[in-house]
């Protein structure tokens, strides 16, 4: 735990002292919410509030790229093998990174609520509790994602082409710049199968206020699953060297990072209520049905 | 007697088809500066890497206070600091950042000021990793490697790239570590390093141990002789060098003749003689007296650096 801590604070200094990173992590997530918001906000607050969910979801998501880029490229420089002679392992090293990141998230987040408040008139965050709960669990999900990527990737070309692939399908697939309900059906199927659909729905509606409480627990039930078994499996297959390539037999173990959702995505398309919600809550915000009593903290 | 500190016992390790280490053996006592001298490719690397824990060898044993470093985790990090041929750290990470976050990984710490001033880095205490110059990162890389007060101390290639004037800033520290009585293991393809630092050499050339023992030991093997590099104007062909008064040995190595002779002055004699004779001309000549170098080539036939 004390090697996490020191690993932890050093590399929220290093960040600090990152304009690339400063600019990923806080000028980008701001410049899509004035663009949203002055394209689609319609001057509503129930947008606005949509709309900074989305917002949120992507300043979260954006944890698996950046964190997966450092790691292999402190691999690639060698740095992870001077790390390597010390008595450390591949826990503290992966732990650090994701605990950092999830420190260096809470600023952006505050930031853009109160872009929202201020400049947006944003009255009602929704459900609070439901946002810090989604953001939390989100953050350690797709950090522990952009582990898995590092470590299955052998350079940082792979890297980024993997992470560009992931990264598109997260953005336009979950909805997180379109909204779900306005998928042809098989394809709002299809992202039931995504990481990114569980944070973005989930946060889109807390933000609202229309979540309900078992749609967040499934959310959080699915995203804390993703990261222990994705952030075991980093662990199983983390590298130090640079030469050192993962073996086939261990990208299998990648698939297994894939499972929960695969199981999350069925049950929700066999039996779950997950669209149907997405749908109705659209409708609300859309103005065609009326919101129900007990909103927004249903 | 004591158990060595360091045992290597008949370690062989291959990458794919080359074989890198065909059997090394040896020991390193306590408090001795051991180095391992062989050219580029030789395996130094490789074997220091397996002691350290990185690699693992296809076959043979190691130990470092009689704990296995590939399996002995922790216990044995704790026990050893370590100079990999090439250290990277963050860009920006400040100099005391990197001793202080190292030194926090381990039990036993030293003091980082101290080690600061030992390592004449005090003046770049802020200076962030990419500001340093060569010279300041290899002292930086041998502070970290004693942030722990290890009893064992690998360095590999700890000067290589680097001017004489850093590379001597380089042996002071390695010798202050052999007064401490730390037990240190260095490689290297420097002659004078090897010659200055060491209390006894393995040579070591294709994956093989091919001499071991003190520098002055290994250096009777040339046995009074004294090594005679000449360059002529005009390439000889007919191994007549080689039937000078006195010379033991000569071969030739990119134009460069190599004599080793018994009785240098008679042999310079004769080489003009000879000359003179077939109308060719000295270019240069020079006169070492015998060193590591020439137990090399005598038991190769090629130089250290080629």
């Amino acid at each position: 735990m004390r090697n996490t801590w020191t690993l932890t604070k050093v590399r929220l200094r290093l960040a600090m002292r990152n304009k690339m990173f400063l600019f990923f992590s806080l000028v980008m997530p701001l410049g899509f919410l004035f663009f949203f918001a002055a394209i689609f906000g319609k001057g509503s607050p129930a947008w606005i509030g949509y709309i900074l969910g989305a917002i949120l979801t992507m300043t979260v998501m954006g944890s698996f790229w950046g964190l997966s880029v450092q790691l292999v490229m402190f691999r690639e420089q060698g740095i992870l093998r001077r790390f390597r002679l010390a008595p450390l392992g591949a826990g503290p090293m992966l732990a650090s990174s994701i605990l950092a990141n999830y420190i260096m998230l809470i600023p952006t987040v505050a930031i853009e609520m109160t872009v929202c408040r201020w400049t947006f008139h944003l009255k009602d965050f929704g459900n609070i509790w439901q946002i810090f709960l989604l953001i939390t669990f989100g953050s350690v999900a797709f950090s522990s994602l952009g582990l898995i990527v590092a470590s299955v990737t052998n350079t940082m070309q792979e890297t980024q082409v993997i992470n560009q692939i992931l990264w598109t399908g997260f953005l336009f697939l979950s909805g997180a710049t379109v909204p779900l309900a306005t998928f042809p059906l098989w394809l709002q199927r299809c992202s039931l199968f995504m990481p990114a659909t569980y944070l973005a729905t989930g946060l889109e509606f807390a933000a609202t206020g229309l979540a309900t409480r078992r749609e967040i627990v499934t959310d959080i039930v699915a995203l804390s699953i993703g990261f222990w078994v994705a952030f075991e499996v980093s662990r199983q297959i983390f590298r130090w060297e640079p030469e050192a390539k993962v073996p086939g037999r261990a990208k299998l173990w990648v698939l297994a990072a894939l499972v929960p959702f695969l199981i999350f995505g069925a049950y929700e398309n066999i039996r779950g209520q997950r669209l149907a919600q997405v749908h109705q809550d659209f409708q609300i915000l859309s103005g065609r049905i009326p919101a129900p009593h007990s909103s927004p903290n249903r | 007697m004591s158990e060595p500190v360091i045992q290597v016992e008949n370690l062989y390790k291959s990458y794919g088809a080359v074989q890198a280490l065909r059997g090394v053996s040896f020991a390193v006592e306590q408090g001795e500066v051991f180095g391992l001298l062989g050219p580029n490719g030789a395996g130094k690397t490789t074997t220091i890497e397996i002691l350290e824990g990185m690699r693992t060898p296809d076959a043979g044993r190691a130990r470092v206070c009689g704990l296995d470093p590939e399996r002995s985790g922790e216990k044995f990090k704790e026990t050893i600091g370590a100079v990999l041929q090439s250290t990277s750290l963050p860009d920006k990470i400040r100099v005391k950042e990197a001793i202080d976050l190292f030194a926090n990984f381990y039990r036993e710490r030293a003091n980082t000021d101290d080690l600061l001033k030992r390592f004449q880095l005090d003046e770049k205490r802020t200076a962030f990793y990419n500001q340093l110059s060569g010279g300041q990162k290899q002292r930086l890389a041998l502070a970290m490697a004693l942030v722990n007060n290890p009893q064992v101390v690998f360095l590999d290639e700890p000067t290589a790239g680097l001017d004489p004037q850093v590379r001597r800033e380089i042996y002071d520290i390695i010798e202050q570590m052999r007064r401490e009585k730390k037990t240190v293991l260095l490689t290297t393809h420097y002659i004078e390093e090897a010659e200055r630092l060491c209390d006894r050499v393995a040579i070591i050339d294709s994956g093989k141990v091919i001499a071991l023992g003190s520098p002055r030991e290994l250096k009777q093997r040339s046995a009074g002789t004294t090594r005679i590099e000449v360059r002529l104007a005009r390439a000889l062909t007919d191994g007549l060098l080689a039937k000078l008064d006195g010379v033991a040995d000569c071969r030739e190595f990119d134009g460069t003749y190599v004599l080793h002779s018994s009785r240098p002055p008679q042999t310079i004699v004769a080489l003009v003689k000879q000359l003179e004779a077939q109308n060719n001309e000295l270019q240069s000549l020079e006169m070492f007296s015998p060193s590591l170098e020439d137990v090399f080539i005598e038991l190769t036939g090629r130089r250290l650096r080629e």
